[in-house]
C-alpha cells in the first residue's frame, strides 16, 4: 500500500483531533456544574469532544480517499506576511507610525512576485503618507509619527 | 400605511448629508474591490469595521452594507470585460457576458447587468420592509429554547448548503463555537482558554480572526496561485441596450430576482448559487437554449439579478432575528454589537432609525451604483490594470492600523498574523472559513440559551422538543441533516457549490 503523505482529510482529521483533544484537556480544570446550573467547563467539554471526533471521523475516512494537498506553500508567503504584519504591532509604540507602516509594506512587498525595490519604497511612502493623512489627522489616532530615539526596551 | 410612514422616516435618516456621504463611499469601495479579483467584501469589511468605530451606527451599518451589494456591481464588470469573476458571485455571469463582449455587445451586457440588479436590488429591499417587522415581531415571542433551536438550525443549514466538504464545514461550526468561549465567562467569571493572557481575558477579538483569517491568509493563499490576467482594453461603445434586449431580459430579471430572494434567506447559500440556479432555469425554459454560452442577454439578466437579490435579503434574518446568513452577516452583526447594538428582534423596535434608515440608504445605494457603473465603466476598466503586488501590501496597511486601532495592543495584531496563517493552513486543508466565522458570532449566545433553557426547564432536555416552535426548529434542523445523506441532493450539491 502506498501511503499519502499529502492526504488532506488524513492531515485535517488530525488537526482537529490536536485541537480538540487540546482544548478538552484545558477544560479539565474548569467546574463542570450540572446540567441545572452548568459551569463554565459545560459547553466547552463538549464542544472539544465532537470537535475530537470528527478530527478521528476524517482520519478514518482518510483511509479510502486519495485526494492531496494541492496548491503551493511558498515559504515566502507563509513566513514573511506574517512576520512583516507582526512587525507593525512591534513597532508601532516602539519606533512610530512611520517606520512601522514603512517596514510592513516593504516587508510585505518582498514576499511578492517581481519585487522591485523602488516601486515598493514608492508604494511604503504613499501609504504611510495617506495613514498620516487619513487615521492621525482624519480619525484622530493617537500615534506618534516617529519616537526619536527608538524604543526598544521592554 | 405603517411601512410607508416607516419608509418615509427611513429615507429621512438616509438622505442626511453624513448618511448619504457614507453611503457612497461604501458604495465606491464596494464597486472597487468588486472590480479587483483577489479581494472580496468578506476581507474588506473584516479591514474596515474597525473605523466604523469612529461613526455613528446607522452609518457605520449604511457603509458596510454599501460594500457590501456594491461589490455584486463590481464584480460583473469584471466578469463581462475580462472573464474573470471579481467576486464568487459573478462566476456565473462570466459564461454568456464574456462571449457578448467577444461580439462588441459588452455595453449592453454591463447595461442589462446594472439594471437587473437594480430592480432585484429595489425588490430585495422592498422584501426586507414587508416581511422584517413582522418576522422581527413573531421572533419577539421567542424564549431561550426557541433561541437554541433556531441558532442549531441555522448552524447545521450554514454548513450543508455553503461551499465545500460538508463534514468539514460542520466541523468549522464547532470549532467556531469553541473560539467564541475564549475569554471571560459571563456567568461565572472563569477564564477560559486566556492562558493567563491580559488581551485574551475579554475573548477572542472578532476584528482579529476575521481579518486574520479573510485578509491575511487570503493574501497568503493570493501569493502562491499565480494568476494571469488580461485586461480587456478596448472602448465601450453603445451603452445602451436595445428595445429587443429589455424585453428579453425582462423575465428572466423577474425570475431572477424571485430565485434570489427565496436562496436569500436562506443560511450558508452564497449569491453564486442563486445565480447559477437562476441561470439554469432561463436556460431550460429558454426559447433559444443554444444561444445559452455564446452570448445569450438572458444568460446575463437572470444570474446578475438573482445574486443581488439575494444579497439584499441576506439582510433579512440578520436584521430581525440577529442570525447571520452568510459570513458578511456575521461581519454586520459583529459591527452593531462592537457599536454597543445587541442584535435581535428588539432592534427594530427600539432602533427603529437603524433597520429603516438602512433600508432606505440601500436603495439609494443601489441607484447611486447604476450611475457610478455605466457612466464611470472606463475608469474601473483602468483601475483593472493596478497589478496585484501593489494592492496587497496595501491591504496588509489598511488592516494592520486597523486592528491595532481597536485596542492599541500590539499583541492582536500578532493574533492576527497568527489566524492569517491558520486560516491559510485550513483552507488549503480544504476547510471552509464562513462556517467557522458564524459559529464564533452566534457561540456566546447559544451557551448562554442552552444555559437558561436549562435552568428554566428544571435541567430537562426535552424542552427543545416540546415546546412547539422549538420543535420546529429542531424538526427542520433533522431534514436538512436527513436531506444531505441522500443521494440525489449530494449530487446537485456538489454541482451547485463547486463553484
Amino acid at each position: 500500500m502506498r501511503v499519502n503523505y499529502k492526504n488532506k482529510d488524513f492531515w485535517s482529521g488530525v488537526m482537529l483531533l490536536v485541537i480538540g483533544g487540546g482544548a478538552a484537556y484545558i477544560a479539565r480544570g474548569y467546574p463542570m456544574g450540572t446540567v441545572l446550573r452548568m459551569g463554565s467547563g459545560y459547553f466547552p467539554t463538549i464542544l472539544s469532544g465532537i470537535l475530537a471526533l470528527f478530527g478521528v471521523a476524517l482520519i478514518l475516512r482518510s483511509m479510502r480517499t486519495t485526494e492531496s494537498i494541492e496548491g503551493g506553500w511558498s515559504a515566502r508567503g507563509l513566513i514573511i506576511l506574517p512576520i512583516a504584519f507582526a512587525l507593525f504591532g512591534f513597532l508601532l509604540d516602539r519606533a512610530g507610525f512611520v517606520p512601522a507602516i514603512l517596514v510592513l509594506v516593504i516587508g510585505a512587498a518582498s514576499a511578492g512576485p517581481e519585487f522591485k525595490v523602488l516601486e515598493a519604497l514608492g508604494l511604503a511612502l504613499f501609504m504611510a503618507a495617506l495613514g498620516v493623512a487619513v487615521f492621525i489627522y482624519g480619525l484622530g489616532l493617537p500615534y506618534q509619527f516617529v519616537v526619536w530615539p527608538p524604543n526598544f526596551g521592554f | 400605511m405603517d411601512i410607508l410612514n416607516n419608509l418615509i422616516m427611513g429615507f429621512g435618516v438616509a438622505v442626511t448629508l453624513q448618511n448619504l456621504l457614507y453611503c457612497f463611499i461604501g458604495v465606491l469601495v464596494g464597486t472597487l474591490i468588486g472590480v479587483l479579483p483577489g479581494i472580496g467584501p468578506l476581507g474588506t469589511i473584516a479591514m474596515l469595521l474597525p473605523i466604523t468605530f469612529n461613526v455613528p451606527p446607522v452609518a457605520a451599518l449604511i457603509m458596510l452594507a454599501g460594500i457590501y451589494y456594491g461589490a455584486q456591481y463590481g464584480g460583473s464588470t469584471t466578469a463581462i470585460l475580462v472573464n474573470l469573476p471579481g467576486e464568487t458571485s459573478s462566476v456565473v455571469t462570466c459564461i454568456d457576458g464574456y462571449q457578448m463582449a467577444r461580439r462588441g455587445r459588452a455595453g449592453p451586457a454591463l447595461a442589462i447587468a446594472a439594471i437587473g440588479s437594480f430592480i432585484a436590488g429595489t425588490f430585495g429591499t422592498l422584501m426586507i420592509a414587508v416581511a422584517g417587522p413582522p418576522l422581527a415581531e413573531f421572533a419577539l415571542k421567542f424564549g431561550a429554547p426557541e433561541y437554541f433551536s433556531l441558532m442549531l438550525m441555522s448552524l447545521v443549514a450554514a454548513a450543508v448548503l455553503s461551499q465545500g466538504d460538508m463534514l468539514k464545514s460542520i466541523a468549522m461550526v464547532v470549532l467556531g463555537l469553541l473560539l467564541g468561549i475564549v475569554g471571560t465567562d459571563v456567568n461565572t467569571g472563569t477564564q477560559r482558554y486566556s492562558f493567563d493572557i491580559a488581551e485574551l481575558s475579554d475573548g477572542l477579538g472578532f476584528i482579529v480572526l476575521a481579518v486574520g483569517i479573510f485578509a491575511i491568509g487570503e493574501i497568503i493563499a493570493n501569493l502562491d496561485d499565480k494568476q494571469e490576467r488580461s485586461v480587456v482594453t478596448e472602448q465601450i461603445k453603445n451603452l445602451f441596450p436595445s428595445w429587443a434586449d429589455l424585453k428579453i431580459s425582462f423575465g428572466p430579471i423577474m425570475r431572477g430576482t424571485a430565485i434570489g430572494s427565496f436562496f436569500g434567506v436562506l443560511p450558508g447559500t452564497g449569491p453564486a448559487v442563486a445565480a447559477f440556479a437562476a441561470y439554469m432555469l432561463e436556460k431550460k425554459i429558454a426559447k433559444n437554449p443554444d444561444e445559452f454560452g455564446k452570448g445569450a442577454i438572458q444568460g446575463v439578466a437572470a444570474p446578475e439579478s438573482a445574486n443581488n437579490a439575494d444579497a439584499q435579503c441576506k439582510f433579512i434574518p440578520m436584521l430581525t432575528l440577529g442570525l447571520p446568513a452568510s459570513g458578511v452577516m456575521a461581519l454586520m452583526l459583529g459591527a452593531l454589537t462592537m457599536q454597543g447594538i445587541q442584535p435581535g428582534p428588539e432592534v427594530m423596535t427600539q432602533r427603529p432609525e437603524l433597520f429603516w434608515g438602512l433600508i432606505a440608504s440601500m436603495w439609494i445605494g443601489n441607484a447611486m451604483l447604476v450611475i457610478l457603473n455605466l457612466p464611470l465603466i472606463g475608469l474601473w476598466v483602468k483601475l483593472l490594470t493596478v497589478p496585484y503586488r501593489l494592492l496587497f501590501p496595501a491591504i496588509m496597511a489598511f488592516s494592520a492600523i486597523g486592528v491595532y486601532s481597536v485596542n492599541n495592543s500590539a499583541f492582536e495584531i500578532y493574533l492576527t498574523a497568527l489566524f492569517g496563517v491558520l486560516g491559510f493552513i485550513w483552507s488549503r486543508l480544504g476547510f471552509n472559513m464562513t462556517p467557522m466565522l458564524l459559529g464564533f458570532v452566534l457561540g456566546p449566545m447559544m451557551e448562554e440559551h442552552l444555559r437558561r433553557a436549562m435552568l428554566m426547564s428544571r435541567a430537562d432536555p426535552t424542552v427543545f422538543v416540546t415546546r412547539p416552535l422549538s420543535l420546529v426548529f429542531i424538526v427542520a434542523t433533522v431534514l436538512i441533516l436527513l436531506v444531505v445523506l441522500l443521494p440525489a441532493f449530494r449530487k446537485n450539491r456538489s454541482e451547485l457549490t463547486a463553484g
